[in-house]
C-alpha cells in the first residue's frame, strides 16, 4: 500500500530537527530507522503532514560508557548494539533485547531511540529500559531535560513524555553495578513478530547474596509497557530463591493486563508472563554470580 | 506533498529522477527504473522479499523511501551476475535447488550476500540467523541454508588462489 502525502524534510543536526519540529507543531514526525513508522504510513494508520528525516545526524549513533553511565545515541541502530563489544562484554540484557528486536535486515536501520520514542507496548527496549532504570534525555526549544524511564512512558498507548518539539537524542543506562545481572525473554511465534509476551530483569545482589535491586518490566501484555513493581518490591533484601522468585513471577503476572488476540488468550499470555520471569530471574541471577 | 530530484547510483550505474515524498524506494525501483528482479511479497516489512543492499547494509525496500536514498550505493539482484557469469550465491541456488517458485529468491540472495560479506565462513546457525529477516513458503530453508555454505566455499576458495595463477585469456 501507498502512504499519504506529506512533506519530507531533512535534519543536518539536533537544533535544525527541534526547530523544524517546533515551527510545524504537532503536525511532524521524526523519521529515524523508519522500521515502525513506514509501515504504519502504508498502512495509513499514521498520516503525519511532516517528516523531518534525522538519519543524516551521525552524531546520534554512538555507545559510549562514561563515568558509570552507558550512553545510547538515539540513532544507534539495533545492529549496532548486536554487533558492540561493549554491549556484549558488559551488557547482555541489552544484547538479549536488541538481537529480539524484528529481524536482522529490519535491525540495520531501526533504532534504539525510535523503539523508545515509539512507544509501543509491543516494542522490545521499553521493557528492558524499565527493568535497567535507564533515563532519557530529551531536548527542545529551551534545552535538554532528562527524563527517568518509567515518567517517560504514559498511561496511554504510543504516548510519552516528549512535547511536541522534543526529540529524544540519548537513552543513559547505570553501568552493571558488582554483583548484578540482567536478562530478557521473548516468547514469539516467529522471528519477526511481537511478543506474545516479553519479561526483562534487572538485579543486584548485596554482599550476603539479598537483592538490593529490582527492575522488572514486561512487552506486549497490557497498553503500555509494564514495570512490575509490586513483583520489584517483593525481591528486595532477598535472596533469589525459588520461593521468591516465584513469589516475584506471580505478581509480575499480576500486574498484566493482556487481550487476547491471535497470539493467544488472555490466561495464556498472563501464564508466559510468569514463567518467562522465572527464567529471566534464573538468567539474571546466574549472571550475577559470574555466570553467562 | 514534496517532490523532490534524487541522484542514486544502482548497481554501478548513475539514475536520476523526481520523486513525490511518498513514494517508497521498492516501487521507484521496480516501477520507474524497471529494475523488477526485486519483489514485493508484503506490506508489513515482514517477508524480506524486497531485500537490496543500501550502502553495503540488507535493506528493506519497503520500508524505506525513495527520497532517503538520494546520494547513497545501492545494490539489487540484478548486480550480482558479472559479466554473463553467476554469482557464486546465484550458483549455489542453482547446484542446491534452493528455491522452487523464486518469489523469495531476490531477497533471499540479497540478504546472504551482506551476511557473508560481515561472516564469510559461517556456522549454520548464523546462516539460519542471518536470513531469519526472509521467509520462504517453499523449501523449507534446508537447501537454502546450504546453497550459502556452498557459497561461502566457493567464495573463500576463489580469495585464495594466489596472484597471477588465475587469468592468462
Amino acid at each position: 500500500m501507498i502512504p499519504g502525502t506529506y512533506d519530507y524534510l531533512v535534519a543536518r543536526s539536533v537544533d535544525e530537527a527541534v526547530a523544524l519540529l517546533d515551527q510545524h507543531g504537532g503536525e511532524a514526525k521524526i523519521l529515524a530507522g523508519g522500521q515502525s513508522l513506514i509501515p504504519l504510513m502504508r498502512f495509513r494508520i499514521a498520516g503525519p503532514s511532516v517528516l523531518i528525516d534525522i538519519n543524516h545526524i551521525n552524531s546520534l549513533e554512538y555507545i559510549q560508557e562514561i563515568d558509570g553511565t552507558l550512553h545510547i545515541g538515539a540513532l544507534t541502530r539495533e545492529a549496532e548494539l548486536d554487533q558492540s563489544a561493549l554491549i556484549r562484554e558488559r551488557y547482555p540484557i541489552l544484547l538479549d533485547t536488541s538481537t529480539m528486536v524484528a529481524d536482522p535486515v529490519v535491525r540495520n536501520w531501526a533504532t534504539v531511540g525510535g523503539n523508545i520514542a515509539h512507544a509501543d507496548p509491543a516494542n522490545d527496549h521499553p521493557a528492558t529500559m524499565l527493568a535497567l532504570g535507564a533515563r532519557v534525555v530529551a531536548r527542545g526549544p529551551a534545552g535538554e531535560r532528562v527524563i527517568p524511564i518509567d515518567e517517560f512512558f504514559t498511561d496511554a498507548p504510543f504516548e510519552t513524555a516528549l512535547g511536541s518539539n522534543e526529540m529524544l537524542t540519548e537513552i543513559r543506562i547505570p553501568a552493571p553495578a558488582e554483583r548484578s545481572g540482567g536478562a530478557y525473554f521473548k516468547l514469539e511465534r516467529k522471528v519477526g513478530d511481537y511478543a506474545i509476551a516479553g519479561v526483562a530483569v534487572y538485579i543486584i545482589l548485596d554482599g550476603s547474596g539479598n537483592v538490593s535491586y529490582a527492575g522488572i518490566g514486561l512487552t506486549n501484555v497490557g497498553q503500555t509497557p509494564i514495570k512490575a513493581r509490586a513483583a520489584e518490591q517483593s525481591l528486595l533484601g532477598k535472596p533469589l530463591d525459588d520461593a521468591n522468585i516465584h513469589a516475584a513471577a506471580d505478581l509480575a503476572a499480576a500486574a498484566t493486563q493482556p487481550t487476547a488476540d491471535t497470539r493467544g488468550p488472555v490466561e495464556y499470555k498472563r501464564a508466559m508472563a510468569r514463567t518467562l520471569t522465572v527464567r529471566a530471574l534464573h538468567k539474571a541471577l546466574t549472571r550475577a554470580t559470574g555466570g553467562e | 506533498m514534496s517532490t523532490h530530484h534524487i541522484s542514486v547510483t544502482i548497481n554501478g550505474t548513475p539514475y536520476q529522477g523526481d520523486v513525490e515524498s511518498r513514494t517508497l524506494l521498492v516501487h521507484w525501483i521496480r516501477d520507474i527504473l524497471g529494475l523488477t528482479g526485486t519483489h514485493i511479497g508484503c506490506d508489513t516489512s515482514a517477508c524480506g522479499a524486497c531485500t537490496i543492499l543500501v550502502d553495503g547494509k540488507a535493506t528493506k525496500s519497503c520500508a524505506m523511501f525513495a527520497v532517503q536514498a538520494d546520494g547513497r550505493q545501492i545494490m539489487t539482484v540484478e548486480g550480482l551476475e558479472q559479466g554473463g557469469k553467476l554469482h557464486p550465491l546465484q550458483e549455489g541456488f542453482h547446484e542446491e535447488h534452493a528455491l522452487q517458485c523464486g518469489y523469495c529468491t531476490p531477497g533471499m540472495l540479497m540478504s546472504s550476500l551482506a551476511l557473508l560479506q560481515r561472516n564469510p565462513n559461517p556456522s549454520e546457525h548464523e546462516i539460519r540467523v542471518g536470513i531469519s529477516g526472509n521467509l520462504c513458503r517453499c523449501t523449507g530453508y534446508v537447501n537454502i541454508v546450504k546453497a550459502i555454505q556452498y557459497a561461502a566455499e566457493k567464495m573463500q576458495a576463489a580469495e585464495q588462489v594466489p596472484v597471477g595463477a588465475e587469468g592468462g585469456e
